[in-house]
């Protein structure tokens, strides 16, 4: 059963609390009316302005661009704004969980600090010298558009959630996880860009322990091709580098520059 | 906050998820879907009988090496050449590149000409980015699947041996090209009939389409493949510079948008193909002449 149109309905929300410190963490059943049109966002505020005054969730724009309510909707990462409640099942409670790959701060509120830490790390953009002497550059616009793509990215963090090696095997320190993967891969393929970042993502940024599994894509809600696009031309990038033996052969003979 | 500071949610044990959906039933498909395959061509590929079928020859034998007839096929006559005296035995020498098995084979080394080559496809796909992301969740339930709790705690990535191997993938691509290659001139001999006089003409059987399609198919999963993808143009930041190598970028980024379509399409045909040579060859199905 879901809420359909032109009906009010009463589910109930399965909402993670914690205490003031993140601790202590349980499931409390709320129960709210709900009517066509709510996301699970609208239903999470109707609980906290009637029945849970202290309930802790982040949010912003509330038009899936921001990134702030991120959460897990029934065990699956989402945009609490951009989850209607038309496609959640309401015969049974609807859990709302905090993202696991992260520490909770209160309720669905979690600390992503560790991001903005490790996007600090990457080597920022180096443009080769202008193209013109009024200091611009010259672009093919299909070079531009391939990295657009990774420009789309809202900082959600919804992809390291459900990436296993951050979420399950807490690998923090040596994996950088797909949303830094994918910024890497907008510099690194970035036409004027020249910086070399491969050997970073071989030994710091940890790509390696990527195993493919497309989790970070299919959670994406800017429908960033993560996997496909960013992850593994860069794991290719690093095979050039480091583990093909005619590759560096190439380079050995002087082949091999960046293009 | 620092790295190693932070107070991280326990992991959950394995299997253990709030996913209400049937999260299991795509890593059990693509389990039975493997082993079923697995199993079948394994099978197939120690027969060292019934891969060919007159001008047909199954994919699981093809380029066939070395021949090393059974007992069976010197003396039974070939289903396609009933009428004549051709065996299977001389149908198999038709096919072979080199000749006999060397007479230097260790006795204790089971023969057949499949299994000299199915290593190589093999190790396309099991090195293929496509099947990595499956077979991790599948057969290692590394994650199971998205966000479900894992079995282990200790994790390697592709880091270490032997999986740091799997970045050769491209070596494992530079045959299967090959194979594509090789498998095409066999769906052109398929289109070749010869009469039971020993002359030949054009003609056109179900099976010829059988090995046509099956070329189509192994051509688009291994044209897309992400090293393709990567070694035709992906390497580049500038690709546009060069229009012929953007367009062909193109097509390979067009077929590796449906990868594990591709993928499994591919791997359902090859067998089937197997199959369908095996049958006719047994005399249980009957190759439908067109022309």
């Amino acid at each position: 059963m879901t809420a359909t149109a032109g009906t009010t309905q009463m589910v109930t929300l399965r909402i993670w609390r914690t205490d003031a410190q993140g601790g202590d963490g349980k499931f409390v059943d709320y129960q709210t009316p709900v009517s066509e049109g709510m996301v699970v966002l609208d239903a999470v505020h109707q609980v906290q302005a009637t029945q849970a005054n202290d309930l802790a969730c982040r949010w912003n724009c509330k038009a899936g661009k921001c990134g702030s309510c991120s959460a897990e909707i029934n065990g699956k990462p989402a945009l609490m704004c951009m989850t209607q409640l038309a496609h959640v099942p309401t015969d049974q409670p609807i859990m709302i969980e905090p993202i696991r790959a992260f520490p909770t701060l209160k309720d669905l509120v979690t600390d992503v600090s560790w991001n903005y830490e490790v996007k600090k790390r990457i080597k920022p953009f180096q443009p080769r010298k202008p193209d013109a002497p009024d200091g611009t550059w010259r672009m093919d616009q299909a070079d531009v558009d391939r990295v657009q793509e990774f420009r789309k990215c809202i900082e959600c963090f919804l992809c390291q959630d459900v990436c296993h090696v951050l979420r399950d095997h807490h690998m923090h320190a040596e994996f950088i996880g797909p949303r830094f993967l994918v910024y890497t891969a907008a510099l690194e393929m970035h036409p004027l860009d020249t910086a070399d970042r491969l050997a970073d993502l071989k030994d710091k940024d940890g790509i390696g322990l990527c195993n493919i599994t497309k989790c970070c894509t299919k959670v994406c809600p800017e429908h960033i091709t993560i996997t496909d696009n960013a992850i593994i031309p860069l794991k290719e990038r690093v095979v050039d580098e480091f583990y093909d033996p005619l590759s560096l052969l190439k380079r050995f003979f002087g082949g091999g520059k960046k293009t | 906050m620092a790295e190693g500071k932070m107070s991280l949610p326990m992991a959950r044990g394995a299997g253990e998820t709030s996913r209400r959906d049937l999260w299991w039933l795509q890593p059990l498909a693509v389990f039975l879907g493997f082993s079923t395959f697995i199993g079948y061509s394994t099978w197939a590929a120690f027969q060292n009988d019934h891969y060919t079928y007159g001008s047909y020859i199954s994919p699981f034998y093809s380029p066939a090496l070395l021949y090393s007839p059974t007992q069976d096929a010197e003396k039974s006559k070939s289903r396609a050449h009933e009428k004549s005296s051709i065996t299977r035995a001389d149908e198999q020498k038709a096919h072979t590149f080199c000749g006999p098995k060397p007479a230097w084979w260790p006795g204790f080394l089971p023969f057949s000409a499949a299994l000299l080559i199915l290593p190589f496809p093999g190790l396309f796909r099991f090195t293929c980015y496509y099947y990595r992301g499956a077979y991790y969740k599948a057969f290692w339930a590394d994650p199971i699947n998205c966000g479900v709790g894992e079995p282990r705690k200790s994790y390697w990535g592709e880091n270490s041996l032997p999986l740091i191997l799997q970045n050769l993938h491209r070596y494992a691509l530079y045959a299967a090209l090959v194979f594509i290659v090789i498998l095409a001139y066999d769906a052109l001999q398929g289109f070749i009939f010869i009469n039971d006089d020993g002359s030949k003409r054009f003609g056109v059987g179900v099976g010829s389409f059988v090995l046509v399609l099956n070329v189509c198919l192994l051509g688009s999963y291994t044209l897309g493949c992400h090293s393709m993808r990567h070694l035709i143009g992906g390497h580049r930041d500038e690709l546009a510079k060069s229009k012929t190598q953007k367009k062909l970028y193109d097509c390979v980024t067009c077929l590796n948008g449906k990868h594990g379509m591709w993928a499994w399409f591919s791997l359902f045909w090859v067998g089937f193909s197997d199959v369908y040579v095996r049958l006719c060859s047994m005399g249980i199905w009957t190759d439908f002449r067109l022309l």
